[in-house]
């Protein structure tokens, strides 16, 4: 008797990958690394790359501590998000602005003049979110009204100031950000 | 907190999404925005094997389309790209409100009104308003078909999309110009689910009367639901104080809500009602349509 041989179809290839690389520029600096799907953002900027100004707070998208900019996630321009519920995959090839990518050769940016000198802060822990989204409404919004200001800054919690000096001190930084045409 | 592992694609075409979803079926998870998903992969509360990332459709499937009858989404596009719409704030000012209320601005720039409609959260906004509004929901599987908003919604995260299909546009027709709509969506504090949520469009006839009407009514049932006997107390009329009183009360007949966190069944029945009434009174002052007070003796 021939014996007969069973061909098993070659299974093919897995489309969905275990790990995936994900390039991104930072605060102007090129970062690329194998990472597992699941890696969140904030999780990638702080164990990652180092860069541990983006606070982890919730951790469940309500607080606003984790709040970075990303580029052209629809539109060309800047954009406010929750980095802990993004995947760093998400992001891939995409630019990023952190809390320390404000600061230009030693000058404090706007929005951290006005924070220091209108004391928009106490314990400090929401502040560096805090910033990024006042950022990111700004770039949208230039001069808003104190109202839009809290409606923009909605989902940050700050558990200490009661929010007021945060607000003085957005309307600060949006005045001054106008006058000297500072955007990022 | 970290999800499940899983693995990851990040397709460029439709064809290829329906191949991996025929392939990993209920194994695998569509990821748009992933302000739905991703919260509940970090609480473990679901784990696919697969998520489907679907980022690179951005460019297909993110747009406002005007048209003559009817506006026509698609599904990537973010709430805050239809909060900010000059077009739809003319057209339908119902639907960029109904942005506006949703989650926080850095939510809005991430999720998406089609991850919304499918996720079908029964707290969910978009549902609700795109029940007020007919829309009607265009699904891709091995082949093109249509479903009604009315008919979308199966239960708690649950609709009419099989596991192969994908949502790829909703279809709004157009409300009359000079209708009246209101918004009313109640919240325990800013960026919560609603607690209630309720859209009605109303339509006036020219002569103080109600031509036609719709209310629907969310976060209350498993799935959001239409006013309908309450629509057909107020159409034809010229409403007073007392009828939007009673239609108020019609409508909030079908609510069977659950006691939860965001307060007792009874306190949310209680609260349907007057969300309803609200809602009506709004969207009667701007069709124009006066309400008649009564007057007690």
């Amino acid at each position: 008797m021939p014996r007969r041989r069973t061909q098993r179809p070659r299974p093919a290839a897995e489309p969905a990958q275990d790990m995936v690389s994900v390039r991104v520029r930072i605060n102007g600096v090129e970062y690329s690394h194998v990472v597992e799907p699941r890696l969140l953002l904030v999780n990638y900027i702080r164990d990652v790359v180092g860069l541990t100004g983006t606070h982890v707070g919730c951790d469940t998208s309500h607080c606003g501590a984790c709040t970075v900019l990303v580029k052209g996630l629809w539109g060309d321009g800047w954009m406010a998000v929750k980095s802990c519920t993004l995947l760093a995959a998400q992001v891939d090839g995409k630019e990023i602005l952190t809390i320390e990518g404000l600061a230009k050769n030693g000058e404090l940016h706007p929005l951290q003049r006005a924070f220091w000198e209108n004391h928009g802060l106490q314990c400090g822990f929401c502040t560096p979110g805090m910033i990024m989204a006042a950022l990111g409404l700004l770039l949208r919004n230039p001069n808003p009204t104190r109202e839009e200001i809290k409606w923009g800054i909605s989902g940050n919690l700050c558990r200490c100031t009661g929010y007021v000096n945060i607000i003085k001190s957005i309307e600060d930084a949006a005045k001054e950000m106008r006058e000297k045409g500072v955007t990022i | 907190m970290y999800p499940r592992k899983f693995s990851y694609v990040a397709p460029s075409r439709v064809e290829e999404v329906l191949r991996l979803l025929k392939r990993y079926g209920d194994e695998a998870k569509l990821l748009a925005g992933g302000h739905s998903l991703l919260p509940m992969m970090k609480l473990r509360i679901i784990g696919p094997r697969v998520v489907i990332d679907l980022k690179n459709l951005r460019e297909r499937l993110s747009y406002i389309r005007d048209g003559a009858r009817a506006v026509r989404i698609g599904a990537l596009t973010t709430h805050a790209e239809i909060e900010l719409s000059d077009m739809l704030r003319r057209e339908i000012p119902l639907l960029p409100e109904t942005a506006r209320l949703i989650g926080d601005m850095q939510v809005r720039n991430m999720g998406t009104v089609g991850g919304s409609i499918t996720h079908a959260d029964p707290s969910a906004d978009w549902p609700v308003a795109m029940l007020a509004l007919n829309a009607t929901f265009t699904v891709q599987g091995a082949r093109k078909r249509l479903v009604p908003a009315s008919k979308f919604f199966k239960g708690p995260f649950t609709t009419a999309l099989k596991p192969t299909e994908l949502l790829m546009e909703i279809t709004i027709p157009k409300p009359p110009k000079g209708h009246g709509w209101s918004w009313q969506k109640f919240e325990r504090k800013a960026g919560d689910f609603a607690t209630v949520n309720v859209a009605v469009i109303a339509i006036p006839d020219g002569k103080s009367r109600v031509k036609d009407v719709s209310i629907a009514v969310g976060s209350v049932n498993p799935v959001p639901y239409r006013a309908t006997g309450a629509e057909k107390m107020l159409r034809g009329k010229r409403p007073d104080a007392e009828l939007l009183k009673s239609t108020a009360e019609a409508a909030a007949e079908p609510a069977e809500p659950t006691s939860d966190l965001r307060g007792s069944a009874e306190y949310k029945k209680w609260l349907t009602k007057v969300m309803v009434r609200r809602a009506l009174e709004e969207a009667l002052s701007r069709a124009g349509i006066p309400v008649e007070v009564v007057q007690h003796a």
